[in-house]
């Protein structure tokens, strides 16, 4: 049987790839996936504690974390077809104008 | 064990290629492999309620808004020619910058995990997995937390429209 560790060592694994993603790739819908990635580990981690625990309260943040995935999913993808439609870009290099 | 490292790896497997994909469509897909996996991990956790959730609000609406979006955009891919040029770590700046702190995190967390030595063999103690205690709980200890999400959620709803709205008006900049 898998031991709580292999959950973590597995969950901090996605998590550095999502991060990893945020940074190399140049579009925002991948960064978007990337976030997910990140999130998704974090609730691996949730589950994992809340059994070992042997408590509830793992799963139920869990079940919070997907609400607020979804806020930010709709939210995020409205402004990159918002963003979409100023540039016909995807890629974050092109909106710079708050750059100093 | 082989169950772990089959779905572990399906999971670690799928997420590289969603960052390593030029294509985003095919990100997306093999994102919703990566949830799939993730939700057999959640089996094994006994949390068959999260497993679930996890397949039906996160692959099945969240992805599918994801690949709305990127047909409905008509993506297109990023830079090729500058991507088959550099290597990721030989790129200037902040994607260097990324990449070793990806790396030196993962390297980091793994050595930390191994060191704890938390025993092998599995979870003591019982698992909470039935969906009706989940729901005695969400509705009792967390039920002001349950009302203010769907004010996020509404909020989240106003703003998702609001931001993708084409506004026709002559002079309007949005």
């Amino acid at each position: 049987m898998p031991s709580l560790n292999d959950y973590l060592i597995l969950a901090a694994i996605l998590f550095a790839i999502g991060t990893a993603g945020v940074f190399l790739r140049r579009n925002l819908i991948t960064i978007l996936l990337s976030i997910e990635i990140m999130l998704n580990a974090v609730n691996l981690t949730f589950v994992a504690f809340g059994r070992a625990l042997g408590s509830a309260d793992g799963q139920i943040i869990v079940f919070f974390v997907m609400t607020v995935a979804a806020a930010e999913a709709a939210v995020g993808l409205a402004i990159v077809i918002s963003l979409f439609r100023h540039r016909e870009s995807l890629n974050p290099e092109t909106f710079t104008l708050l750059k100093w | 064990m082989t169950v772990f490292y089959l779905f572990a790896s399906i999971a670690v497997g799928a997420s590289l290629l969603v960052i390593a994909q030029r294509n985003p469509v095919y990100s997306v897909l093999l994102l919703i492999a990566s949830f799939g996996a993730l939700s057999g991990l959640y089996i094994l956790l006994d949390a068959p309620f999260v497993a679930v959730i996890q397949i039906v609000v996160y692959a099945g609406a969240i992805m599918v808004l994801f690949l709305f979006v990127v047909m409905l955009l008509n993506a297109p891919q990023e830079d090729t020619e500058f991507d088959a040029r550099t290597h990721p770590l030989l790129r200037p700046g902040p994607m260097k910058f990324g990449a070793l702190l990806a790396a030196a995190f993962t390297g980091e967390l793994i050595w930390a995990l191994t060191r704890a030595g938390g025993g092998s063999g599995g979870f003591a103690g019982g698992a909470v997995s039935s969906v009706e205690a989940l729901g005695r709980i969400l509705f009792t200890d967390y039920a002001f937390a349950f009302e203010v999400t769907s004010v996020l959620i509404l909020v989240a709803m106003v703003g998702a429209v609001l931001l993708a709205r084409r506004d026709d008006r002559p002079g309007s900049r949005f």
